[in-house]
C-alpha cells in the first residue's frame, strides 16, 4: 500500500511540470475554442456575450456584414505584397550578414534589431510623422500600409533566415566544391535548398504579422480598412459573428500549413 | 527573437556548425545589403528622426496649416504632466504581464524542452497555433470569457472568491490578463530555445555531486537559460508597454494606457504632443532595457 502511495507521489513529481504545461496550453487554446464556438452563434442581440442559438448561417453568409469581405481582401493583398518584398530584401540582407565581410557588421545587426525592439505605437507614429511632414497626409491608404508592413516584416525575415543560414554546416558546401561544383551550382543545388525552409517560415511569419497588424496600420491607413481595422470598428458597434468565422478559418489554414510542413519534414526524414 | 522566428518552421537546425562559414570580401556584400538597408533607413530611421523633430514643433500648428519648428520643449513637460499617470500605469501593467508570462511560460518551455519526448514538435506547434487567430478576435473572445454572466465570474462567485457584485471585465485584472495572454508565446519560444541547448549531462553532474533537484535547477538550469529569459522578458515587456488594444477592449477609461493616449492625440491631430509622448515612451523603454540587460549580464541579444 505504501508502495502504491510512493509510486503515486513519484509519478506526480515526475509529471507535475508536464501537467502544468498542459494546463497552460489549455489556457492558450481557450479563446480559440470560444472563437470557434461563437462562429456558430445566432446572436439574440446586437452586442452579445453568450452563446444564444446554433446556426450555420454565419458560415454560409460570411460576406453579409458590410465591408467585411472587402477588408479581408485588402488584408490579403497587403499581406501577400508585403511578404513578397520583405522576404526578398530580408533574405538578401541575411546572406550579406552571414556570408560576407563588410564594414559596420555589428551596426547592421543593431539596425535590424531596433524595429523589433520598438513598440508598435512608436513605429506607427514615426511613420505618420514622416508621411505628414512629406505632405502625404491626404494619400494615406493602401500604399502607405504596404510601405509600413514591409518595414516591420523585414527585420523578422532577416533574423529568421540568418538563424537558418548560420546553422548550416559549411562542410556540405565544401564537399560540393570538392566534387567540382562551381560556385553557382553549389549555391543553387546545395545552399539554397538547405536555406529554403528558413525562407519559407520567414515568409509565413511575415504574412501573419502583416495580416494581423493593427496598431501601425491604424495610424497610417487613411480611409482604407484592413481586416483588423474592421474588427476594431465592429467592436465599438456590435460584433457580427462572421468575424469569428474568419478567425476560425485563419486558425485552420495556419494549422494546416504548419502541420503539413511538419508531416513533410517527417516523411523526408523517413525516406532518408 | 531570432529563435522564436526560427522555430516557426519547427526544426532543430540550431546545432550551429563549429566551423565558421566562409566569408567573402568584396562589394557583393554591400550590394545584397543595400535594398533592405535603404528600406529600413527611409521607413524606420528617417521617421524616427522626424518623430523627434515633430515633438519639438509649435503645437499651435495643424496638418492643414503646417507646423513650424520652434524647439518647443514644453511639449514634453505638457505631455508628462497630463499623461504621467497613464505612463506609470502602462509600465506597471506591462511589468505585471511580464511576470505572469514568466510564471506561465517558464514551466511550459521547460516541459517542452525536457519532458515532452516525441511530442516536442507537436507542443511547439500548439504554442504558436492559437496566435494565428487574429489578435483582435482573440482579445474580443476574452471579453466573453471574463464577461459578467460568463462561466468564470459565476464560478468565482460560487466559490465566494468574488463578491456578489464583483466584475472581472473592465478591471485592471482583465487588461493584465489580456496582455499576458497575447504576449505569452514571445516568452515561451526564446526560453525554449535557450533551455533546449542545455546539455542534460550538466544537470546529471550536479545530481552526482549531491545537489537537490532544486539546487541543480537554481545553479545550473536557471543561469544557462538566462539569455532566453532576458530575450523573452524584452519581447513581452516592450510590446505590452506600448499596447492599447487590451486596455481599450478589456478595460475602462480608468485603465487607459499610454498607447491609448498617443493614438487618440494623433487621431485628434495634436501631433507635437503625441510625438513627444511617443519619444518619451521609447526613451523610457531604451533606458529600462539598457539597465536590465546590464544587470542580467547578457551581451548576446541579436
Amino acid at each position: 500500500m505504501s508502495t502504491l502511495a510512493y509510486r503515486g507521489r513519484r509519478w506526480f513529481s515526475d509529471h507535475v511540470v508536464l501537467i502544468y504545461a498542459i494546463l497552460v496550453l489549455l489556457y492558450m487554446f481557450t479563446p480559440v475554442f470560444v472563437v470557434i464556438l461563437m462562429s456558430f452563434n445566432e446572436p439574440a442581440a446586437r452586442q452579445t456575450y453568450q452563446f444564444d442559438a446554433f446556426t450555420w448561417n454565419n458560415w454560409t453568409n460570411i460576406c453579409a456584414p458590410f465591408q467585411l469581405c472587402d477588408s479581408v481582401a485588402v488584408s490579403l493583398k497587403v499581406g501577400l505584397l508585403a511578404t513578397l518584398v520583405a522576404t526578398l530584401l530580408g533574405t538578401l540582407m541575411a546572406f550579406a550578414m552571414v556570408r560576407h565581410r563588410f564594414r559596420g557588421r555589428s551596426a547592421a545587426n543593431v539596425f535590424v534589431f531596433l524595429p523589433m525592439a520598438s513598440p508598435e505605437i512608436v513605429l506607427g507614429s514615426s511613420l505618420l510623422a514622416l508621411f505628414v511632414n512629406a505632405g502625404f497626409a491626404g494619400v494615406l491608404g493602401f500604399w502607405t500600409i504596404f510601405l509600413a508592413h514591409v518595414m516591420f516584416c523585414l527585420s523578422f525575415v532577416v533574423v529568421t533566415v540568418k538563424a537558418r543560414l548560420s546553422g548550416l554546416d559549411p562542410r556540405l558546401e565544401q564537399a560540393a566544391m570538392d566534387l567540382y561544383a562551381n560556385e553557382w551550382q553549389t549555391f543553387w543545388r546545395v545552399t539554397f535548398p538547405l536555406v529554403f525552409p528558413g525562407i519559407l517560415s520567414a515568409a509565413l511569419l511575415s504574412f501573419s504579422l502583416s495580416f494581423d497588424d493593427f496598431i501601425i496600420t491604424n495610424l497610417n491607413s487613411g480611409q482604407t480598412v484592413t481586416f483588423p481595422m474592421f474588427v476594431w470598428g465592429a467592436a465599438q458597434r456590435g460584433i457580427p459573428p462572421q468575424i469569428n468565422v474568419i478567425g476560425t478559418i485563419m486558425f485552420l489554414v495556419a494549422l494546416a500549413l504548419v502541420l503539413g510542413g511538419e508531416l513533410g519534414r517527417r516523411r523526408r526524414q523517413i525516406v532518408r | 527573437m531570432s529563435v522564436s522566428a526560427a522555430h516557426l518552421g519547427g526544426g532543430e537546425q540550431q546545432q550551429a556548425a563549429a566551423v565558421e562559414p566562409p566569408q567573402k570580401r568584396g562589394v557583393t556584400g554591400y550590394i545584397l545589403l543595400l535594398p533592405g538597408a535603404l528600406w529600413l533607413t527611409i521607413f524606420f530611421l528617417v521617421p524616427t528622426i522626424t518623430l523627434v523633430s515633430t515633438s519639438l514643433y509649435d503645437p499651435a500648428g495643424s496638418v492643414e496649416t503646417g507646423y513650424s519648428m520652434t524647439w518647443h520643449w514644453q511639449n514634453y513637460v505638457d505631455g508628462i504632466r497630463d499623461y504621467g499617470v497613464q505612463f506609470g500605469r502602462s509600465l506597471v501593467y506591462a511589468l505585471l504581464a511580464t511576470v505572469a508570462c514568466i510564471l506561465l511560460g517558464y514551466p511550459l518551455a521547460y516541459a517542452i524542452a525536457f519532458k515532452s519526448g516525441r511530442w516536442k514538435n507537436l507542443m511547439l506547434v500548439l504554442v504558436i497555433a492559437p496566435f494565428f487567430t487574429s489578435f483582435l478576435v482573440r482579445t474580443l473572445s476574452w471579453q466573453l470569457l471574463l464577461g459578467d454572466n460568463g462561466f468564470l465570474v459565476e464560478t468565482l462567485k460560487t466559490l465566494q472568491l468574488l463578491g456578489p457584485d464583483g466584475h472581472l471585465l473592465a478591471t485592471p485584472f482583465a487588461v493584465v490578463t489580456g496582455l499576458t495572454y497575447n504576449f505569452l508565446p514571445f516568452m515561451v519560444l526564446p526560453l525554449y530555445a535557450s533551455l533546449e541547448k542545455i546539455d542534460p549531462r550538466l544537470v546529471e553532474a550536479g545530481h552526482d555531486l549531491y545537489a537537490s533537484p532544486f539546487t541543480a535547477f537554481r545553479k545550473i538550469t536557471l543561469p544557462l537559460s538566462m539569455p532566453g529569459l532576458v530575450a523573452g522578458t524584452l519581447l513581452t515587456f516592450i510590446p505590452a508597454a506600448g499596447d492599447y488594444i487590451n486596455a481599450e477592449l478589456l478595460g475602462t477609461p480608468t485603465t487607459r494606457m499610454i498607447g491609448n493616449e498617443i493614438q487618440d492625440l494623433f487621431g485628434a491631430g495634436a501631433y507635437p504632443v503625441a510625438a513627444a509622448l511617443s519619444v518619451t515612451l521609447m526613451a523610457v523603454i531604451v533606458a529600462m532595457v539598457f539597465l536590465y540587460v546590464r544587470r542580467a549580464g547578457t551581451e548576446e541579444l541579436v
